[in-house]
């Protein structure tokens, strides 16, 4: 047995059928299942700019006769969604298999929406395993699941399945049947006259998969007490258990379509039925539509967040076990930028500019954080740049702030630059700055087509960030070392000057994590307490609480100098 | 039935670690064991926190309030916030080593009053983790000496933890991490908190 993470343990699961393609952007909390899925022998695994790219990709080699393996978080889904629905028409010719991983409470994604949704609605079948022995098992069956009824299948985890080590038994590699490759329009050229009778071969394999699910071994009924009866699945699955022991509980492994006679039956053989699940209605709203009563519990369950044993407890109305009080003088910690992050000079200056900031999502979401406080909008991958045009366009004839989208060269590959392509298109204002720390920091380093660096090492290209804009007709191009106080805040000040033009500036500089290089400390000598330097935000600085000055932690501090260039008393100096 | 041991600390601490070894000595103890890390954000010096349940059978893999076996803390400040997690009896195992957070470090809240205090009135055991691990020969061996604590608690032979200890930490710092592993577990089976 070996102790494998949900992620690891479906990246197993579509090894183990065979899988011979990976394709992915990263994401929390899925980002490992690819990562081990690379690692495994005789697979390409590859990252993609974006999701809708790599389930493209999946679908490719899936119509080319290959088993594929595609994986994304919740968010990433919303990306793909376009391929997603489509390829629920044309079906597979090698299986399909595609995990989301969900993050109900939020730990590290802008919601916490539920993925079952784009099962119901694209017609594709989703398994919910509820532990990574589970997460192996349906993932390799899927294939076989995939190739049957020709259709892509979704494995759905959430954050306690990814992230959570359970035991597993590694399956061996089998050798799947060959799919080769025949041409065959009528089943991949999704023109009207093709997509009308294969929307009729989705609605045939519909009746198909109800049927099947009837029976499917991933639905079981445990049986206890016939005075409460639980649905649910996945992680909640494991809380029920914890919680209520002596319940019956059908434990869906198959989310869509739902086993809709085993349910009815299961209800009828209980007193009360409650249906318990994570930030979501789903599941309650389609046992519902079956015309079977579901009760409430006896107190509410949360509508949002995770749910956990002693969340369900309470809602069947038992107290909590004795236990301390939080205490209320308890400090947050939030997540900061790292001492010497390349972010930090950028936002604090955006910050003098007073600047109306549409940001994006990566480590740099942190400057939204006190000190820095500089952010005034976050929604999605991409957004900060068409954000901003949209700022732009509303406040064009109103005297206004300067207008700025900040992004990282991740996230511009993955749809900023679309949304570039587009300001430019429009003849749009304003100012984008890319932060290009030469990697995906936030969800651990992966590469990029801005830093040149695959997956699986194999020979790449650096892309010229630069170049490329300046391909698009914008000619206010600039190069600038972020860690440059003077540069930073000359270029911006220069950019955002000219309202009506737009500009783009590169901030260059490798995330201190890649290389982990350290120059010597700083420390603070004859500090006046003016207290600039704690507006930086950085880990490494600090103040004494009794004298109100400042001090540099010089185990913390990496030497990057940024805070040395803004004490106007040169009291920061490189430790001899 | 299950022991449950909610670990943690601050990014960066060795708590992901320190959970794996105690995972996997409780597997290779015939244990069924599972493993709950929150990855993501909190690699950015924000609070970590990872649940490690075992026993014959587990089903649920996260703690609640007053349900954990064990609080074991790597850190002064989250052992305070976590404190609500103990079960009543339960062991508190906190490290002295104190970080500040952002907003202490900028003089924008104080570090709660009385914190060592306060802990020990809740049965924590302190141990000079840092300080352990300098004398054991590494100072990033500190995560070692809060387990080597933590085993000193848990039914499992010493040899087992030897071995994942030795399995899963870098080769070249095995010597010096058992040496802060057994350090550990020496302070606590001398001073440990009595129940």
């Amino acid at each position: 047995m070996e102790l494998l993470s949900g992620n690891e343990a479906i990246a197993q699961g579509a090894w183990a059928a065979g899988a011979t393609i990976g394709a992915a952007y990263p994401g929390t909390p899925s980002t490992e299942a690819m990562e081990a899925f690379a690692k495994l022998p005789e697979v390409y695994a590859g990252w993609c700019v974006n999701e809708k790219v790599a389930l493209e990709v999946g679908v490719g080699a899936s119509a080319a006769g290959a088993r594929a393996f595609v994986s994304c978080k919740h968010v990433g889904l919303n990306v793909a969604a376009d391929p997603l629905f489509t390829a629920a028409y044309t079906g597979v010719n090698g299986g399909l298999v595609m995990l989301v991983a969900d993050d109900p409470g939020m730990y590290s994604s802008q919601n916490e929406q539920d993925s079952h949704y784009y099962a119901a609605a694209a017609h594709v079948p989703m398994l919910d395993p509820s532990d990574s022995q589970e997460a192996q098992d349906m993932t390799a069956d899927a294939y076989e699941l995939s190739e049957r009824f020709d259709v892509p299948v979704l494995i759905r985890s959430t954050v306690r399945i990814s992230h959570t080590r359970t035991p597993v038994e590694p399956a061996e590699r089998a050798t799947p049947p060959e799919h080769p490759y025949e041409s065959d329009p009528a089943k991949w050229v999704m023109m009207p006259a093709f997509a009308k009778p294969r929307r009729k071969v989705q609605l045939e394999r519909i009746g198909a998969l109800e049927a099947w699910v009837e029976t499917c071994p991933y639905n079981q009924v445990i049986e206890g007490t016939s005075a409460v009866g639980v649905i649910c699945s996945g992680a909640v699955f494991q809380h029920v258990r914890e919680a209520l022991p002596d319940a019956s509980v059908f434990k869906l492994g198959v989310t869509w379509p739902l086993p809709k006679e085993r349910l009815r039956t299961f209800a009828a053989s209980v007193d009360t039925l409650y249906v318990i699940e994570e930030a979501s209605t789903y599941l309650h709203d389609a046992v519902a539509a079956l015309g079977i009563v579901v009760d409430s519990t006896p107190c509410s369950l949360p509508r949002d967040g995770e749910l956990n044993p002693s969340l369900i407890r309470a809602a069947f109305g038992e107290a909590a076990p004795a236990h301390h009080m939080p205490a209320d003088d308890v400090p947050a910690r939030p997540p900061a930028l790292c001492p010497g992050c390349p972010h930090r000079l950028v936002f604090k200056e955006l910050s003098r500019l007073k600047a109306i900031v549409c940001g994006d999502i990566g480590c740099y979401t942190l400057g939204a954080l006190p000190p820095l406080s500089c952010m005034d909008a976050c929604v999605c991958m991409g957004a900060s740049v068409s954000m901003a045009h949209g700022f732009e366009l509303a406040l064009a004839s109103k005297g206004h702030r300067p207008v700025v989208g900040v992004i990282g060269d991740s996230t511009f590959a993955h749809s900023g630059l679309s949304s570039l392509l587009s300001t430019a298109y429009n003849r749009g204002g304003g100012t984008i700055c890319v932060l290009d720390n030469r990697t995906t920091a936030m969800t651990g380093r992966q590469g990029n087509p801005f830093n040149g660096t695959t997956l699986q090492e194999r020979p790449s290209r650096e892309m010229d960030i630069e170049g490329i804009v300046a391909s698009l007709g914008i000619e206010d191009v600039s190069v600038v070392d972020p860690n440059d106080m003077q540069a930073v805040r000359s270029a911006l000040k220069a950019a955002t000057s000219e309202t009506d033009t737009l500009s783009v500036i590169v901030f260059r500089r490798p995330c201190v994590l890649i290389d982990r290089v350290r120059s010597k400390p700083y420390l603070i000598t004859s500090c006046t307490g003016c207290g600039v330097c704690l507006t930086l935000g950085c880990p490494a600085i600090g103040k004494h609480a009794d004298t109100g000055l400042s001090y540099i932690d010089m185990d913390a501090c990496i030497g990057c100098g940024q805070c040395a260039q803004y004490c106007r008393f040169n009291a920061i100096e490189v430790a001899e | 039935m299950s022991n449950k041991v909610f670990l943690c600390g601050v990014g960066g601490q060795g708590t992901i670690l320190a959970a794996h070894v105690l995972a996997q000595t409780a597997l290779r103890c015939g244990k069924h064991v599972k493993v709950s890390e929150i990855h993501g954000m909190s690699q950015r010096g924000g609070a970590v926190v990872t649940d490690v349940v075992f026993g014959d059978e587990v089903a649920s893999m996260v703690c609640g309030p007053g349900i954990a076996d064990i609080v074991i803390s790597f850190e002064l400040i989250e052992a305070l916030r976590n404190l609500p997690m103990l079960r009543e009896g339960g062991h508190l195992i906190v490290s002295d080593e104190l970080i500040k957070p952002a907003s202490v470090l900028t003089g924008r809240n104080p570090v709660p009053a009385d914190l060592v205090g306060r802990l020990q009135a809740a049965g924590a055991t302190i141990v000079p983790a840092r300080a352990t691990a300098v004398e054991a020969g590494n100072a990033k061996a500190s995560n070692m000496v809060m387990l080597g604590a933590l085993s000193a608690i848990l039914n499992f032979e010493e040899g087992a933890w030897i071995d994942t200890v030795s399995a899963f930490v870098p080769p070249k710092t095995v010597e010096a991490n058992i040496d802060a592993f057994r350090a550990g577990r020496a302070f606590f089976a001398e001073k440990g908190a009595a129940l």
